[in-house]
């Protein structure tokens, strides 16, 4: 779980700073997404080094979803009966809501895919113009799409809340102090990435983005 | 105080089992928990009812043996203390209390409250000890101890087994107290030999007994009445780390 989170925090971030060109303008955004593309070259030839990624992540993701799931099923079966009377838990809201937000994430990234990798479900859905589809994307008047995304960045935020934290202890984090270190800084991390997410889709519907 | 009891009852392992209300009167606030439960057994032996099971031992918070779940909490609302150590003035007049077993596949219930903790024992005998006859205590000066790993050592060394981080767990994971009966010997010296074999063979058996696995939910360390911290899993996590990617033969008992 630590291992394959990571890798996929790592790209979160690298996302995240991909998508705030956006405020540079129109023409420097869509000529680092034609560059995403090209990585690699003249080594690699064409999409190659994208394909490279495009397979790590879903390795990452499968393997992430299978440990998860294997961890699931190891506590279903370590208490098949239930309490009659359970307290709401002392753990964070959090970590409580690591399974679902997980698979909403899921949800959520599948979504994404077909909206701005394959145009499927954007309305102008136009692999040359990134810039176009974002703005379209995020427009007032599909203020659903803005909701449903800051839904599922927030989503996103409390699974690395937990997860980044989980993920130093998993790897030997051992020290009282070290804990308090690790929390914060997951805390931190979640929070920036959540603000770094969400300026965009804002951004657009405020007009600040054109 | 008047209260209305809700408790599990179980005829044996076989048994269903059921949650069953009770009326209990005239329980003094100055009661122990487990005093309030002897005037309500001394009531159904006197109506001719089978009183309920419950375990318990020293009745001062160190044998670990009176593991209750009260209301959804191990051990009861109050932090740090096992149920035998509980106070009935924790409660108000009136209160429906729900008491019930610990919840795991590895601690069966045998009888109502009882339930069988033998999958600690289990764990413990995967590695929980030194091999090396060690004689009488020897003279403190003779093997340096740094002062910080003296009071982890220490902190771990309370767990008394009770099983109420298993039942507290969301995930059922019995990971704080392996810990810390791991812990507790890994940061001393005595300890230092069997280190690595110890943790592969301990965190097995764990996870042999049907333990679930430990997701970090931090739901253990508020439940522990001996206030174990949860980075003692963090130490359990490193030393796992260290004897897996460790070359040789780290096979329990080699």
């Amino acid at each position: 779980m630590a291992v394959t989170g990571i890798l996929l925090a790592l790209f979160l971030i690298a996302h995240m700073i991909g998508n705030l060109k956006v405020f540079t303008g129109e023409t420097s955004f869509d000529h680092y997404a034609h560059w995403l593309r090209d990585i690699g070259k003249p080594l690699l030839p064409g999409v190659w080094f994208l394909w490279i990624l495009r397979s790590v992540l879903v390795v990452a993701v499968v393997a992430h979803i299978v440990a998860a799931t294997v961890l699931a099923r190891r506590a279903r079966a370590a208490r098949p009966v239930k309490y009659a009377h359970r307290k709401k838990v002392n753990g964070s809201y959090a970590a409580r809501t690591m399974r679902w937000g997980g698979v909403i994430i899921l949800l959520f990234v599948i979504y994404h895919l077909l909206d701005l990798t394959t145009g499927t479900l954007n309305p102008v859905g136009d692999a040359s113009k990134p810039y176009g589809n974002v703005v379209a994307d995020f427009a007032p008047e599909r203020w659903y799409v803005t909701l449903f995304y800051t839904l599922a960045i927030v989503a996103v935020g409390f699974h690395l809340r937990h997860g980044a934290f989980s993920a130093f202890r998993s790897l030997g984090q051992q020290t009282p102090r070290g804990e308090r270190r690790a929390r914060n800084a997951a805390l931190v991390f979640a929070v920036a990435l959540c603000v770094g997410y969400l300026v965009v889709p804002f951004a657009v519907l405020t007009g600040l983005v054109a | 105080m008047n209260l209305t009891l809700r408790i599990w009852r179980q005829k044996g392992p076989e048994d269903k089992g059921r949650m069953v209300t009770y009326q209990v009167d005239d329980v003094s606030p100055d009661m122990s928990f487990l005093e309030m439960l002897d005037v309500l057994n001394e009531r159904l032996i006197l109506a001719g009812e089978d009183p309920v099971a419950f375990d318990h031992d020293c009745r001062e918070g160190i044998c670990g043996m009176c593991g209750l779940m009260i209301n959804g909490d191990a051990h009861g609302p109050q932090r740090g203390t096992t149920a035998c150590q509980l106070h009935m003035r924790q409660f108000t007049d009136g209160e429906t209390i729900d008491i019930e077993p610990w919840r795991a596949s590895a601690f069966p219930v045998i009888k109502d409250l009882v339930v069988n903790r033998g999958a600690f024992d289990k764990i413990i005998a995967a590695g929980g000890y030194i091999t090396a006859p060690t004689g009488s205590a020897p003279e403190a000066h003779s093997t340096p101890v740094a002062k910080a790993n003296a009071d982890a050592a220490f902190e771990s060394a309370a767990c008394i087994g009770c099983g109420a981080c298993v039942a507290a767990c969301p995930n059922g994971s019995g990971m704080l107290f392996t810990a810390a009966k791991l812990t507790q010997l890994s940061l001393l010296p005595q300890g230092q030999p069997e280190r690595y074999t110890r943790v592969i063979g301990m965190v097995d058996a764990h996870d042999e007994a049907g333990f679930g696995g430990c997701t970090n939910a931090g739901e253990c360390t508020p439940a522990c009445p001996k206030g174990i911290p949860l980075n003692t899993i963090g130490r359990l996590n490193r030393d796992y780390l260290m004897a897996t990617s460790k070359r040789g033969d780290n096979t329990p008992g080699s």
